[in-house]
């Protein structure tokens, strides 16, 4: 459902020119979860932005449903980035100012869904991590984990058809780690959605079904991770 | 989705208290002293009771001498000069030759009570419009026969009769009695051509009319047929004042000077000094922009404050591109946010100026003075405040929107 041609991204400055992404070719199918590792600074959290349409690259093409989206204005990507995918981030993104229950709403608020319709999605996605206890906390309110799973609510709450997630364990210590992991994996496995992740726990990426390793802006590999090696 | 806006605007203005102190307090103190300053404006300068017409009427109280030697010396102008010079002019629809109020000093009950009073002619009170609360003006016939009859005001009738009758009854002013045929609502002093606490027949004084020098102690308040006529009224107290000037200069004189103005020319004229020619625009002008300065400066304030409240919210922007919010659709919400909060400020400025308006009443700082707010003003006010608002929103938040949304995310952690 994700096609990326010969991509690349070269970021330039005065003085230097770092090639971040070197001519990648990926597709991500749907019902898929992919993890890709590799070593800091070789260009994951870089492909994910340009998966998710929140980057632009510099060279190559991206295609979501077989539609290329270079020619799209800012508001068609937008509507597509609302409507197709769900970002989790590292270091969760919630907005502070926001109750859980409105940080979770965000994506609906970009749609024509009635304030009624919204909470009910909103507090239905809480529920399916686990969090319904929780909904008029605001943020800082809650554990590392905890926020994690808001922003895997909020993730939710707009039914995406692929959630991208950058590193959603790497703040969490090895328990909360887990239980983020779990609730992937159930929604990977009971509701069908496309999962791609960034990680650095090799143990998580096994879990996995296919699993693309990078190195310097390059994959090196990529397999599908098989049921023995676990 | 506009509630939405606003339920974060509120959950940020509650989050950044002080920002929103900040910014609150420039614009409703901003407000407030537009408001405020209006009030007195139009309090001083505008048509109100008893300067009702304030279009058709012109004061005369200045006659400026300048001296061979330089030096020039300027007062109220004398009884000769206005009977002889002014009350004779053809434009004009009527002329009051009136005293400047004086303090006298009169006794109720052994109680010593200051009055501020004024000699005046009948023609007064056919230019101005008094609000008689009980009897009559004094008329053309008394004030012939210089009787002994007086036009108070409410607050020196509360002080000398309380409850009881007033009209027909004796009070004493500066050693001498008079009889009251009328009570006026009280005049405030800012109207100081028409001001006083107590007005008695001008030839009770008439003393002061055989004097032929130019300087004394009256003023002449002059009444137009109609406001076109007020420049034409001008031009002849000018050829006026060139024949006064070619006949009758006192000894060592150079040139004298008198004008009839406006309320507001008086007031410019006296402040901005000498020369010929009318002060208004120019004291217009400085106003204008004095107060263009006043708003500019948390205008400034808020522009700097926004940019840094934005900025501090990258991460925040970066969330809802990242969730399908446009670039569009951010700057709406930035806007939004900062008209509720200009609009807030907006409220609480009506409050607090109706506040310190009061407080100025009541204080007695300025005798009888009875201001309000200005809904014309603060309507203007407002809207000045918005489109700052506007554009101190607006540009932040444009330069925000167009961040790229991997670089918002990476501006601020949380
Ligand atoms: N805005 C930028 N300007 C210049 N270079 C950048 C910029 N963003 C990323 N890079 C460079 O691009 C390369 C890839 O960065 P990226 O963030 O994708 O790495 P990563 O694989 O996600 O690393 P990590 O595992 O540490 O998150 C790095 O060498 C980085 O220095
Ligand atoms: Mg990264």
């Amino acid at each position: 459902m994700i096609q990326l041609t010969d991509i690349e991204k070269v970021y330039r400055t005065k003085t230097i020119e770092t090639v971040a992404l070197n001519r990648v070719n990926l597709q991500i199918e749907r019902g898929e979860f992919v993890s890709i590792m590799g070593p800091s600074g070789c260009g994951k959290s870089t492909l994910l932005n340009i998966m998710g349409l929140l980057d632009e690259p510099t060279g190559g093409y991206v295609a979501i449903d077989g539609q290329p989206v270079k020619t799209h204005s800012d508001s068609k990507l937008a509507k597509l980035r609302n409507e197709k995918i769900g970002f989790v981030f590292q270091s969760y993104h919630l907005i502070h100012d926001l109750s859980v229950v409105d940080n979770v709403e965000l994506p609906l608020l970009y749609r024509n869904v009635s304030a009624s319709d919204r909470r009910k999605r909103a507090l239905e996605a809480l529920e399916k991590v686990g969090l319904s206890a929780r909904t008029k906390h605001f943020p800082n309110q809650l554990s590392g984990g905890q926020r994690q799973r808001v922003a895997i609510a909020r993730a939710l709450a707009g039914n995406p058809e692929i959630i991208l997630a950058d590193e959603p364990t790497g703040n969490l210590d090895s328990v909360m780690g887990e239980e983020i992991m779990d609730i992937l994996l159930r929604l990977n496995q009971e509701e069908g959605t496309t999962i791609v992740m960034v990680t650095h726990d090799e143990n998580m990426a096994l879990k996995t079904n296919r699993l693309i390793r990078f190195f310097d802006g390059q994959q090196v590999a990529d397999s599908m991770v098989i049921e023995a090696q676990i | 989705m506009l509630k939405n806006y606003i339920k974060i605007a509120w959950a940020v203005l509650q989050r950044r208290k002080f920002f929103t102190f900040i910014s609150l307090f420039g614009i409703s103190f901003t407000l407030m002293v537009l408001m405020v300053v209006t009030s007195l404006y139009d309090h001083a300068f505008g048509p109100q009771m008893p300067e009702r017409e304030s279009d058709k009427l012109l004061f005369v109280n200045n006659m400026r001498e300048q001296f061979k030697e330089g030096y020039t010396n300027s007062s109220p102008p004398s009884y000769y000069f206005l009977n002889r010079f002014v009350r004779p002019l053809k434009t004009p629809e009527n002329v009051s030759i009136n005293s400047i109020f004086m303090p006298v000093n009169s006794y109720v009950n052994n109680k010593k009570l200051t009055l501020d009073q004024k000699h005046t002619d009948a023609a007064f009170w056919d230019i101005l419009e008094f609000n008689f609360v009980e009897g009559r003006p004094f008329s053309a016939q008394e004030v012939n026969n210089a009787s002994r009859v007086a036009v108070i005001n409410q607050n020196t009738r509360k002080n000398y009769f309380g409850d009881k009758e007033a009209i027909g009854q004796t009070i004493e002013v500066d050693q001498v009695k008079y009889k009251v045929v009328g009570v006026v609502e009280d005049v405030p002093v800012l109207r100081l051509h028409s001001y006083a606490d107590v007005w008695v027949p001008i030839t009770l004084k008439s003393q002061d009319f055989k004097r032929t020098g130019l300087k004394g102690t009256y003023f002449a308040t002059i009444k137009a047929k109609k406001a076109s006529d007020v420049p034409k009224i001008k031009d002849e107290f000018a050829s006026m004042m060139l024949q006064v000037n070619k006949n009758s200069k006192p000894e060592g004189v150079q040139e004298v000077f008198s004008f009839a103005d406006d309320i507001f020319g008086t007031f410019a004229r006296s402040l901005m000094g000498g020369g010929k020619t009318d002060k208004s625009g120019l004291l217009y002008g400085i106003l204008a922009f004095a107060a263009f300065l006043f708003m500019l400066l948390p205008t400034i304030n808020l522009v700097n404050i926004n940019i840094s409240r934005i900025m501090e919210r990258s991460s925040e922007i970066g969330v809802r591109k990242a969730f399908g919010a446009s670039s569009a659709t951010i700057i709406g919400q930035f806007i939004v946010e900062n008209i509720f909060l200009t609009l807030l400020g907006g409220m609480l400025g009506f409050l607090i100026s109706a506040g310190v308006l009061e407080m100025i009443n009541d204080s007695g700082i300025l005798a009888y003075v009875n201001l309000g707010l200005n809904l014309r003003v603060f309507a203007w006010g407002l809207l000045l405040c918005l489109i700052f608002g506007l554009v101190s929103g607006v540009y932040p938040a444009f330069k925000m929107s167009r961040l790229n949304a991997v670089e918002a995310l990476k501006g601020g952690s949380k």
